[in-house]
């Protein structure tokens, strides 16, 4: 059986789309699935530094393309993962230096060794945007619950809609307690803006920041409530179904509590 | 204190705000991102205006604004004549796009340089200019083309 391919887009840049990619694909190689992720940020490449793989790049996607390597030359080995690896971005070229058909080739090359196939795609809409649509079957859209992130969010839901692929939604950087006090958009508001299915959602965490400077994906700590949300979004994707845990819960109690402490 | 109460009733944020202008701005989004609508919109207003009045195809203007809080359309498309039996209201000629002078028969006693009456309550809503020249009846019609 061939995997599931699945691009990570957004639009906004800066919203967590390379965090989310490696988190979930962590996630989905710790359940014991083949994992492929592919860095589709040519000239931008980072999701080898958030998973602290920087060191040993020897080739890149780009080079899969032209022809100069095997894609197998290519994959670095995650080795605090037993079945995740990754396929980095050319970090010295160009969106252009790559065309759409010989990146979905790659990506079924990789789909023919995994489970899943995890591609990272680069913020914009322009050709890595393409390119990166182009290879997947289905899309997962993250997005942030801000006006301006939501509204790339539904760019970029548009253009996916219309090649008529799946997309499913992950709420990343919620902060329940702003939530709460009517300062942030809530996921109900978000899920009803862009109107698409909730895949999962993911709170605000500053621990975040600390593990991805020193190149480790937070799910590793399995302490972290995020590697137990991480893992609820990744069986999600595997078909369970999972309760969504609800972070804005509008009691008057609650935001009796919230006004104190504000107060 | 009054932030206090706020805070206690759930009014306090931006969140709200932020849902509104979310709403409207994707509202427009999705109108720009679909200019074949706009033109095939544009098409049929014209047919069913067409239908009593001869309009200038060219220089039909379309746009949308934000008006209160929604979104609204406005189509200004000049009228060139009335396709009537009487020959006494035909050929009518209309100056250019906006036409302010014309003289006022008031065929069914509408006041002189009759707007289309606006319908503040709709979302989207038609206003010609350039219409009520003596063909009252057919400018006191507005095409309301309730594009979604």
């Amino acid at each position: 059986m061939s995997a599931r391919k699945i691009v990570l887009t957004s639009g906004k840049g800066g919203v967590g789309k390379t965090t989310t990619t490696a988190n979930l694909g962590a996630t989905l190689a710790k359940r014991g699935q083949r994992v492929i992720l592919i860095d589709a940020d040519i000239g931008l490449r980072n999701l080898d530094l958030v998973l602290g793989l920087e060191k040993r790049i020897v080739f890149d996607l780009v080079e899969v393309a032209e022809g100069r390597c095997q894609l197998r030359q290519a994959l670095i080995k995650d080795k605090r993962f037993e079945s995740l690896s990754i396929l980095p971005a050319a970090q010295t070229r160009e969106k252009e230096a790559i065309t759409a058909a010989q990146f979905s080739a790659i990506v079924e090359l990789a789909a023919e060794q995994a489970d899943y196939v995890l591609i990272d795609c680069p913020a914009g809409i322009e050709t890595g945007f393409r390119n990166a649509v182009a290879g997947a079957s289905e899309a997962i859209v993250v997005t942030t619950p801000e006006v301006s992130a939501i509204r790339d969010a539904d760019r970029v839901v548009g253009k996916i809609a219309d090649e008529g692929k799946p997309i499913r939604l992950i709420v990343n950087r919620l902060r329940p307690e702003m939530v709460r006090s009517g300062d942030m958009l809530s996921v109900e508001d978000v899920c009803e803006v862009l109107a698409i299915e909730l895949l999962g959602v993911v709170p605000d965490d500053e621990e975040v920041i600390d593990t991805t400077n020193r190149g480790e994906p937070i799910v590793l700590n399995e302490s972290n409530r995020l590697a137990a949300i991480y893992d609820k979004i990744a069986r999600r994707l595997e078909g369970e179904i999972v309760p969504f845990t609800n972070f804005d819960g509008q009691s008057f109690f609650g935001r009796l509590i919230d006004a104190l402490k504000a107060g | 204190m009054i932030e206090f109460l706020k805070k206690l009733f759930g009014q306090s944020g931006s969140s709200a705000t932020a849902k509104e202008r979310l709403r409207l701005v994707l509202m427009t989004d999705h109108l720009e991102l679909a200019p074949e609508l706009i033109e095939a919109m544009k098409r049929d207003l014209v047919d069913v205006i067409s239908r009593h009045v001869e309009v200038d195809r060219d220089k039909i203007e379309v746009n949308f604004e934000r008006q209160d809080s929604a979104l609204a359309m406005l189509a200004n498309i000049p009228i060139l004549s009335v396709n009537r039996p009487n020959p006494s209201l035909t050929l009518v000629p209309v100056p250019e796009p906006v036409a302010s002078v014309q003289p006022p028969v008031a065929a069914n006693g509408a006041p002189p340089n009759a707007a289309p009456p606006r319908v503040r309550k709709r979302r989207k809503r038609t206003s010609k200019k350039a219409a009520g020249t003596n063909a009252a009846p057919a400018s006191a019609t507005p095409a309301s083309a309730a594009a979604n």
